[in-house]
């Protein structure tokens, strides 16, 4: 009796164990943002493609750098990314081909309700990072080389200023990771419209500033060169870069919503 | 306080509904976990207990090794393999980085100093005693070999189900070698991570609810196995 149950118990296990393990399914590797993951988007434009080509789609949502840094390795077959200009060295260095633009939507800076910067209506990124750390108020980075990070130094550095750890802190985490960090805070902190309206209704801390050009922030997919890694799924990433930048797939883009509000504007030439 | 308690609410509503998502990552979590602690257990008794048992020279410096490596950081063990397993790596061309084999290895070197040095602690505090004893009264090699087994049998699945402790509930080694795909090596730790990032309490609550429950499970085992034997 004791050994029976040892016994049914052990074939379950094994079951549970190597079942799934062995699925042959053909897979494609997309590295991709945290924002566009987490935003739901690529769970609803995806699911058609891989029906179609009969392939699973494994997205490893990380930041824009990390990203990028996967494709170099050649860990993945595409990237999904934003950081115009590091794209453009990623494939002017040979890792990647074919760039093509996606869609686009824009950073906001949010912020305290009673907004002890005054920068509440600006629609100047700069000088609202100005009047940030001129108050002494506490700014929130993701610190880690992702597209946003990227963007927000980039226009730190347009300012001249070089925040102190007193007042510029550095989660190291995905978009809505820092933006929770920053409502528990009730601190400032820039990150794209989707990843905003995502979460609107889950925050305290308000938009404060938008509008700016600076603030402008594209998408591009770039596949792994197969020059480069013989082993990238190249014809699958092709295929995919065909159906984001499709008319349909566009169209679907343009329709995501999240509480009537349009997340990110197609813009695949 | 109110987001709490609806968290809780939602979280049960998951559990109960066995929601599949919920159930995917559950069992992920169980396939992941139990092929690597079974890895761990086939290869740490016998080595734990050649340590334990053994005569020689550097016996109780393997010991103090084997104790030092049950505190490896996930994290590291994590990163190391990760540089080994990328494409750009040693062993890239074997193409299992993302993968739930990935994350078997990774948890696998996490729990195995954990089974050998609780068995060999343990098999040492028995010593050869029993051994002796059942060879002096006439019984075989392998006769009294199977009595000592039966002597230490508490201590090996203890330190059985610490190493599935250790590798059920780590973050570090899944997050960084599996990449927390979803239906594929997203596991209760790396999704309760995912979760709590984006705000969503309820999902990540219901895992966590699982991850005490079978932790619970685990020390009612040990318990028992523990009550019998005295």
């Amino acid at each position: 009796m004791k050994h029976l149950r040892l016994l049914i118990l052990s074939i379950f296990l094994s079951i549970t164990v190597f079942a799934n393990f062995a699925l042959a399914q053909e897979t494609l590797r997309l590295a991709t943002t945290t924002s566009t993951y987490e935003t739901g988007l690529l769970d609803y434009i995806f699911p058609q493609f891989e029906k179609k080509h009969d392939v699973k789609i494994h997205i490893i949502s990380v930041g824009t750098g990390k990203a990028m840094k996967l494709g170099e390795n050649g860990d993945v077959d595409v990237i999904l990314v934003h950081a115009r200009a590091a794209e453009d060295k990623f494939v002017t260095d040979g890792f990647g081909v074919n760039r093509r633009d996606v869609m686009y939507n824009d950073f906001v800076i949010l912020g305290p309700q009673e907004d002890p910067a005054k920068i509440t209506g600006l629609n100047d990124a700069k000088k609202a990072l100005k009047l940030i750390y001129n108050n002494k108020q506490m700014f929130i980075s993701r610190g880690d080389d992702s597209g946003t990070h990227k963007k927000e130094r980039y226009l730190w550095s347009k300012t001249g200023i070089t925040p102190g750890p007193s007042q510029y802190l550095e989660t190291g985490q995905g978009m809505s990771a820092t933006l929770r960090v920053a409502d528990e805070k009730n601190a400032y902190v820039m990150l794209d419209r989707a990843t905003y309206l995502f979460n609107k209704d889950k925050i305290r801390i308000k938009k404060l500033v938008e509008g700016d050009k600076d603030l402008f922030n594209p998408y591009g997919i770039i596949p792994v060169s197969p020059y480069k890694y013989k082993h990238a799924k190249y014809e699958l990433a092709m295929a995919l870069t065909a159906w984001i930048t499709s008319p349909k797939c566009q169209e679907m883009i343009k329709n995501y919503k999240k509480g009537g509000h349009q997340l990110y504007h197609p813009n695949a030439k | 306080m109110e987001y709490i308690i609806n968290g809780i609410k939602g979280a049960i509503q998951i559990i109960f509904s066995l929601d599949r998502e919920f159930l995917g990552i559950v069992a992920t979590s169980l396939r992941i976990s139990l092929t690597s602690t079974a890895l761990s257990a086939f290869l740490g008794i016998p080595f734990g207990l050649w340590v334990g048992l053994g005569k020689f020279k550097g016996r109780n410096f393997l010991q103090t090794i084997l104790n030092t490596l049950m505190s490896l950081p996930t994290v590291v063990v994590g990163l190391t393999l990760y540089s080994f397993l990328s494409r750009r790596g040693p062993l890239g061309g074997v193409n299992i980085l993302f993968t739930p084999l990935a994350v078997v290895i990774g948890q696998f070197i996490l729990a195995f100093p954990i089974v050998a040095a609780f068995t060999s602690s343990g098999a040492n505090n028995i010593g050869q005693t029993p051994i002796i004893a059942a060879r002096l009264l006439g019984a075989g090699k392998i006769k009294s070999n199977l009595l000592f087994l039966k002597e230490a049998k508490i201590i090996i699945i203890t330190s059985v189900l610490a190493g599935f402790g250790r590798v059920f509930a780590e973050v570090g080694v899944s997050m960084m070698l599996g990449g927390n795909i979803r239906f594929y090596t997203r596991n209760i730790t790396t999704a309760i991570a995912l979760e709590t990032s984006k705000g969503m309490f309820e999902l990540g609550i219901a895992l966590g609810i699982v991850l005490i429950s079978v932790a619970f499970m685990i020390n009612i085992i040990v318990f028992q196995f523990q009550r019998k034997q005295s």
